[in-house]
C-alpha cells in the first residue's frame, strides 16, 4: 500500500479532531452553565490532543511536517475536514446535537482501528477509547434530559438534529480514490461500513429521547470536505488559529 | 487565578459595622476565642451576621473573578501559537471556571445562592477583580497574566486558605495547587517570550509596560488608606493588609523579571536595603477607583459577555433545573 492512502487518512481524521476541538474551545467561558463550559473545555483538550496525535504520526511514520507547522499554517484548499465541524458553534443545541453526532462517528471510527493493519492506529484506538466513552456518555445524558425537560428544549433539540444531521452524513464522504486500497490492506473498513455503524449507535438514543432521524434515504449528505472544498467559516477560523504562529514562523512560541 | 487581593465596598457604601448589638455576646465570645485558638468556622456553626456578610462578600467576588478573569485569556484560546500552548491555555481557563464553581459552592454554604451572586454580578451590584477591566491585546499580555497575575493571587490565596472558614479554605487549598502548575506554565511562556526573537522581547516588554500599574493595583489601596481591615484580620477572614502581599509580590517576582533582561516601568522601583522592603512610586489610585466603579476600558465588554451566556444559556438551565423527563439518568 502506498503511503498516500494512509496520508490522506489520517489528514481527513486529524482535521476533524482539530476543528471540532478548536469550536468545543470556543465555548470556554461562554457555556449556559459552569459544568457545561467545564465539559466542553475538557472535550476541545482531547479532540486537539486527538490531531496533534495524529499529526505526529504523520511527522513521524509518513515523513510529514511538524504538527505545529502543518496545523497551523496549512491554506484552507490543504485541510481535508468536514463540513460539520467548520459550522460555527450557534447556540448551545446546535454544539450539543453536533458533539452527539461527531463522538458517536468518532468512536466507531477508533473502535473499527483496533484490529487495523496500521499498528500506530491500534495504539490510538486503545488510547481514545476511554475518553470518546465518556464524550458520549456526556452527549447522550443531554440529549435524553434537554429533550425531555420541556416543550421549548424538545423543540430546540429537534431542530438541530434537522439541521446537523445531513453535515453529520458528509462525515462519511467516500473516497474513491484511496478508500478501495485501505480496505484491501486491512486498515480501515471503509466510510459506508463506518456509516452504518453510526446509525445504529445513535439510533436508539434518539428513539429514546422522542427525537425523530429522519429518513435516511432522503438526507443528502454534505460532501465536499475531504476533498478541499469547505465553507465559508473555515478559512476565517484558520486565519484567526494561525494569528500568533505566523507572526514568526521559526520562533519558538 | 485570581482571588483579587482586596474587597470591595459594596456600591451602597456599607462598612463594616463596629456595633455588634445583633449577635450575643457570649457567643461572640467564643467564636472569637475558636478563632483566636486557630479553628475552622464551618457551615452550621454560629457566626455573627457581619462574619457571615462579609465572607460572602468576599468569597463571592473571588467567585466572580475567576469567571470574569477566564474572558480575557479565554479570548486568546483559539489564536495560541502551536499545540502545546493551545492546550495548556485551554486547559488553565478550564481550572479557572472550576474554581469559580467550588467558590460559589463555598459561598452557597453561607445562605447565598449561585443564581443570585450572579444575577448581582450582572447588575453591578457586586465586583470582581479590577485586573480583568483590561484588555489582552496580545500574546505577550496573555504570557504576562499567566505569569504574573496568577503570581500575585497566589500570594493572596495562600494566605486566605489559612483564614478561618473552613470551606472557603479547603477551596482555597485545592486552587493553590492548580495555581502553582498555572505559574509555572505562565513562567514557560514568558521566559521563551523574553528569551526569543526581538519582535517576541519587544510584545513582552510592551504587555508588562500595559500590565504593571494593573498589577500594582492588584492587592488594593495602600494600609494607611485602607478603611475597615482590623476587624477583618482579626476574624481572619483577611489574613495580610494589601502592603505586606505587595510587598511579598515584589520581592519574589521582581528580580524574577530584572533577570530576563526586562524593564519595569517604574524608575522608583527598588528595594530598601535597610528595611528590606520594596519602594515605588504609588499607583494611580483615582485610576483604581475609577476602573472599580465602571470606568475601565473592558467593564462593560466584560459583563455583555457573562450576560450573553446567562441569557442564552436559560433555556438550557430551566431545562436542567425543572426537568419534567418521562425517566431519570445521571447527567454525567
Amino acid at each position: 500500500m502506498n503511503n498516500a492512502a494512509l496520508t490522506d487518512l489520517i489528514i481527513k481524521m486529524a482535521d476533524d479532531e482539530l476543528i471540532q476541538g478548536h469550536r468545543n474551545s470556543e465555548w470556554t467561558g461562554l457555556g449556559p452553565v459552569m459544568e457545561e463550559d467545564i465539559a466542553f473545555s475538557s472535550m476541545a483538550q482531547d479532540k486537539i490532543g486527538h490531531a496533534w496525535a495524529l499529526y505526529r504520526i504523520l511527522h513521524e511514520n509518513l515523513g510529514g511536517q511538524d504538527p505545529d507547522h502543518f496545523a497551523f499554517i496549512r491554506k484552507e484548499k490543504a485541510f481535508k475536514c468536514s463540513h460539520l465541524v467548520e459550522m460555527p458553534n450557534g447556540s448551545y443545541d446546535f454544539s450539543l446535537m453536533r458533539h452527539f453526532l461527531f463522538d458517536h462517528a468518532e468512536t466507531v471510527r477508533y473502535e473499527s482501528l483496533r484490529e487495523s493493519s496500521f499498528e500506530p492506529f491500534q495504539q490510538l484506538s486503545r488510547k481514545f477509547k476511554g475518553e470518546l466513552k465518556y464524550h458520549t456518555l456526556h452527549a447522550n445524558a443531554f440529549i435524553m434530559q434537554l429533550s425531555q425537560a420541556n416543550e421549548e428544549s424538545y423543540a430546540r433539540m429537534q431542530s438541530a438534529l434537522n439541521d446537523t444531521i445531513a453535515l453529520a452524513a458528509g462525515i462519511f464522504e467516500p473516497s474513491a480514490e484511496y478508500e478501495e486500497e485501505l480496505m484491501v490492506a486491512g486498515v480501515y473498513p471503509g466510510e459506508a461500513a463506518l456509516y452504518h455503524r453510526w446509525l445504529d449507535r445513535i439510533y436508539p438514543v434518539l428513539v429514546k429521547a422522542s427525537l425523530n432521524l429522519p429518513e435516511m434515504s432522503t438526507v443528502t449528505p454534505v460532501y465536499g470536505g475531504r476533498k478541499g472544498f469547505h465553507t465559508a467559516y473555515l478559512e476565517p477560523l484558520l486565519k484567526e488559529m494561525g494569528e500568533v504562529f505566523n507572526l514568526d514562523t521559526e520562533a519558538n512560541w | 487565578m485570581y482571588g483579587g487581593g482586596y474587597i470591595f465596598d459594596e456600591p451602597n457604601g456599607k462598612q463594616l459595622r463596629e456595633e455588634k448589638q445583633h449577635d450575643d455576646p457570649e457567643k461572640l465570645a467564643a467564636f472569637e476565642a475558636r478563632i483566636t485558638r486557630g479553628e475552622k468556622i464551618e457551615p452550621g456553626d454560629w457566626m455573627p451576621a457581619e462574619y457571615r456578610r462579609q465572607l460572602i462578600r468576599l468569597i463571592e467576588q473571588h467567585a466572580h473573578s475567576e469567571i470574569i478573569g477566564a474572558l480575557p485569556e479565554g479570548t486568546w484560546i483559539t489564536r495560541a501559537p502551536g499545540f502545546k500552548r493551545k492546550l495548556a491555555l485551554i486547559a488553565k481557563v478550564q481550572d479557572e471556571i472550576g474554581h469559580g464553581q467550588l467558590l460559589y459552592n463555598a459561598a452557597e454554604t453561607l445562605g447565598k445562592s449561585r443564581e443570585a451572586m450572579i444575577n448581582d454580578l450582572l447588575s453591578g451590584k457586586s465586583k470582581y477583580s479590577n485586573v480583568f477591566n483590561y484588555p489582552a491585546e496580545t500574546w505577550a499580555d496573555v504570557t504576562v497574566i499567566g505569569f504574573l497575575i496568577d503570581a500575585a493571587a497566589i500570594v493572596n490565596q495562600v494566605a486566605n486558605a489559612k483564614g478561618s472558614y473552613g470551606p472557603y479554605c479547603r477551596a482555597l487549598e485545592r486552587i493553590c495547587y492548580e495555581e502553582s502548575f498555572h505559574l509555572k506554565q505562565g513562567h514557560d511562556a514568558f521566559i521563551e517570550l523574553a528569551t526569543g526573537t526581538p519582535v517576541q522581547k519587544q510584545m513582552l516588554q510592551e504587555a508588562l509596560n500595559r500590565w504593571w500599574q494593573p498589577i500594582m493595583h492588584f492587592f488594593g489601596p495602600p494600609d494607611k488608606t485602607s478603611q475597615h481591615s482590623e476587624k477583618l484580620m482579626q476574624w481572619k477572614v483577611k489574613m495580610a493588609s494589601n502592603d505586606e502581599m505587595r510587598n511579598q509580590f515584589l520581592e519574589s517576582y521582581v528580580p524574577k523579571i530584572w533577570e530576563l533582561g526586562l524593564t519595569l516601568p517604574d524608575p522608583n522601583l527598588r528595594k530598601d536595603p535597610e528595611t528590606g522592603r520594596w519602594q515605588y512610586s504609588d499607583p494611580d489610585w483615582d485610576e483604581f477607583f475609577r476602573v472599580i466603579n465602571g470606568g475601565g476600558p473592558c467593564n462593560e465588554e466584560r459583563l455583555q459577555v457573562r450576560k450573553w451566556a446567562e441569557e442564552h444559556g436559560r433555556w438550557v438551565r430551566k431545562a436542567l433545573m425543572n426537568p419534567q423527563e418521562r425517566r431519570a439518568l445521571p447527567v454525567a
